[in-house]
């Protein structure tokens, strides 16, 4: 089990690390997508080995997919939108709404 | 029972038409929205005396004394089960007394003022506020509760403001109306207070429960004493200093002869013939409470009324205004009044003060109407108010001057005409209560029949003067109402009073009491002699006279510098030690808190908007490394 929890962290603050640094929405979007898979490894994996004669944890994992989809969708239309305004997608260009 | 419900047209029907007047009055030509106005108020007249002949005579209401009805009334605040506010119409003898005094009066005055005010600016306005003072005035008399009096009392505060004020583009008269509004402002503070002491302790406004001899108010055990008089006994006073404002008592009448500003029909009808009694009429409706509850206060009244009308015909007698004299005459005669309520009893023949202040103001309102509608008649044909402008006008003005020199007559207490009778009564009333206050009156008499005439010598006799243009007399519709209102001054005085308007509605036998008349009549009668002596033809006598007392006629002249006392007190006394440290505590204490509040928040905003950056890696940062300090915290420092 361990194992899979080593992973999980390590996808886990990778993503992090790439959200923090990289300047590119769509590598940063590929950094939310990274966290949000070190977590669905860590719920089956916990499902797995602590609580074998439930499902709970599987499912969270499949709605997380879903939710994870929809949200890719609608942070590249934003994404998109950005472009059409901006003519960039670097996100230290983004800082309109600052004070 | 018999049935009064349409009584309750006669205050409406004048303020339909202040509402259709003041809407589209300026659609329609001037002498139209004037000719309504009049109409309305010669309905309301003709209601009013339809009432009372029919409360007085024909309905058979006198056999077990005049008692007070209630023709109307609705609920029109409910505050508890117990008290509401009630608005209706109450008659009893005075109340139906004075709806004659003001319809009558108010008719005069409208169809006076169709002439008067012929080609004035703002003609239909004068005619929206003439209505709605009579209005306010019919429903101030009518009020079957001390709440809805005070209501209507304010109204007519407002219409008195609004007509002093006629001629807003003139500074004077805007300052004499606001100096008016103010002063009766701070004396109805009193009135409020007194009705909130009285209705607290007895549980009521209305006027027949608190005037019934067996009422809450007058069986009400003293209750809690203060500085040695019952609360109820504080809470009439507080009342009469209400009464007071509006009736230019001392010390509170300044507002009264700068309210001549206004134009000369309203100082005839509001300043001299309704309003002004108002205060009277105040003490006499809660008069029963008065007299069996707290003779105390009935003391203050009477002595109040006694002094004022003393001091009100010292200065009189050194005016050179025609409207002021009439001011300052008014005020004395309604000091008369005040103390003819003072030094009555209740009940009986010992209520003869009552009946006689009762009298006073209805001769008063006839013959003081005429004075001043008379006045305004002079002042239209040489267009001065000063009587050094004026003399000798008997020949231009036949009319006005005959019937000028009925209301001096009458004012000056001489029989047959109507004065007489009254100012006898007030006589008697005081001479049985107290000495002192009788020979106030005595003397008050004398100078009241001195100074008319003066006033009457100055005006149509004396120097010839020259003027620009010929003077000439009042058109029909200005000398009609005068007429009319002489006839009333010379025969009102028959009107048998003692049987219909009395303290508890039991009619009583009242005789001439000669001892005292023929006195009084004498010295009438020596006033004036010596106003013919100094005023008839033009002589060096006043001077004389003037300078053998001229501390003391500077002194009246200035009219004994209340003004100036008011002025510093106000502005060296109030001002300076009451109001500048508040607006100093507002200025630099309660502003200086919201201030500072702004200022701290608006500095502290500026040092952190660094922050918002924008930036959403740098929020990145922040958020991932607070919380990992909150799961270090957690798991390390509270051991999960």
């Amino acid at each position: 089990m361990q194992y899979f929890l080593v992973i999980s962290t390590l996808m886990f603050f990778i993503g992090i690390y790439g959200f923090l640094t990289r300047k590119n929405l769509i590598t940063m979007l590929m950094s939310i997508e990274l966290i949000l898979n070190a977590v669905n490894i860590n719920f089956v994996a916990f499902n797995k080995y602590l609580f074998p004669q439930n499902l709970q944890g599987h499912f969270f994992t499949l709605i997380i997919i879903a939710i994870a989809a929809a949200e890719a969708a609608v942070a590249i239309a934003i994404i998109i939108n950005i472009y059409r305004n901006f003519r960039s997608i670097d996100v230290d260009r983004v800082d309109e709404m600052k004070f | 029972m018999v049935d009064y419900t349409y009584t309750m047209l006669i205050p409406l029907i004048p303020l339909v038409f202040f509402v259709l007047i003041g809407i589209s009055g300026h659609k329609m030509k001037p002498i139209i929205s004037g000719l309504i106005g009049t109409a309305g108020l010669g309905i309301a007249a003709f209601l009013s005396y339809m009432t009372a002949i029919r409360y007085f005579f024909t309905d058979h209401l006198a056999e077990s004394g005049y008692k007070s009805l209630k023709a109307f009334e609705i609920t029109w605040l409910h505050l508890t089960d117990k008290l509401t506010i009630n608005l209706g119409i109450l008659l009893d003898p005075i109340s139906v007394m004075m709806l004659v005094v003001i319809t009558t009066v108010s008719l005069m005055v409208h169809i006076y003022s169709l002439g008067y005010m012929k080609g004035e600016r703002g003609f239909h306005r004068f005619f929206a506020f003439l209505s709605l003072f009579s209005f306010s005035m019919l429903g101030l008399v009518l009020a079957t509760n001390i709440f809805q009096m005070y209501i209507f009392w304010e109204l007519v505060g407002v219409s008195s403001f609004l007509l002093i004020g006629f001629y807003y583009e003139k500074p004077s008269a805007v300052a004499a109306s606001k100096k008016a509004f103010i002063v009766t402002r701070f004396a109805d503070l009193g009135f409020l207070i007194g009705i909130l002491i009285l209705s607290f302790n007895t549980g009521t406004f209305d006027f027949q429960l608190l005037t019934s001899p067996t009422g809450p108010a007058i069986t009400m055990p003293g209750g809690a004493a203060f500085m040695g008089m019952s609360v109820l006994t504080w809470s009439l006073i507080f009342i009469f200093m209400g009464g007071a404002g509006k009736s230019a008592m001392f010390p509170l009448h300044i507002w009264l002869p700068d309210a001549m500003e206004g134009p000369t029909p309203v100082s005839a009808l509001i300043h001299a013939a309704t309003m002004v009694v108002a205060g009277v009429y105040l003490v006499a409706r809660l008069f029963p409470v008065y007299a069996l509850a707290a003779p105390d206060a009935l003391t203050v009244v009477a002595w109040v009324g006694g002094i004022s009308s003393l001091f009100a015909a010292i200065i009189a007698c050194t005016q050179t205004d025609i409207k002021r004299v009439l001011a300052y005459s008014t005020m004395s005669q309604i000091g008369y009044m005040m103390l003819a309520l003072g030094v009555s009893g209740y009940g009986g023949h010992d209520g003869l003060g009552f009946m006689a202040s009762n009298f006073h103001l209805f001769t008063h309102a006839m013959f003081k109407a005429l004075l001043f509608l008379g006045a305004g008649a002079v002042i239209h044909a040489v267009h001065s108010n000063d009587m050094k402008d004026m003399g000798g006008l008997r020949k231009y003005l036949p009319i006005t001057h005959i019937t000028f020199l009925i209301a001096c007559i009458t004012i000056a207490g001489i029989p047959p005409f109507s004065g007489f009778f009254s100012k006898d009564e007030i006589m008697v009333a005081a001479w049985h209560h107290n000495k002192i206050l009788f020979s106030i009156e005595f003397l008050v008499a004398g100078l009241t029949a001195f100074y008319m005439f003066r006033l009457y010598y100055s005006i149509f006799w004396g120097k010839q003067t020259h003027y620009h243009h010929t003077p000439h007399e009042a058109p029909y519709l200005m000398t009609i109402p005068l007429m009319i209102l002489a006839l009333g001054s010379i025969f009102a005085g028959f009107l048998p009073f003692h049987a219909l308007v009395t303290s508890d509605g039991m009619p009583f036998e009242a005789h001439i009491d000669w001892s005292i008349a023929i006195p009084s009549v004498l010295v009438g009668v020596v006033g004036i002699t010596i106003a013919t002596l100094m005023y008839f033809k033009v002589n060096t006598i006043p001077d004389k006279v003037a300078n053998g007392f001229s501390y003391f006629y500077k002194w009246a002249y200035h009219k004994f510098y209340m003004d100036e006392v008011y002025m510093f007190v106000t502005k060296k006394i109030i001002f300076r030690y009451i109001s500048e440290p508040v607006a100093w505590f507002d200025r630099h204490v309660v502003d200086a808190t919201m201030v500072g509040l702004a200022t701290t928040t608006e500095k502290t905003s500026h040092l952190i908007k660094g922050m918002q950056s924008g930036r959403i890696q740098q929020y990145g940062y922040v958020f991932v490394t607070g919380a990992i300090a909150l799961v270090l915290i957690f798991v390390y420092l509270w051991g999960f």
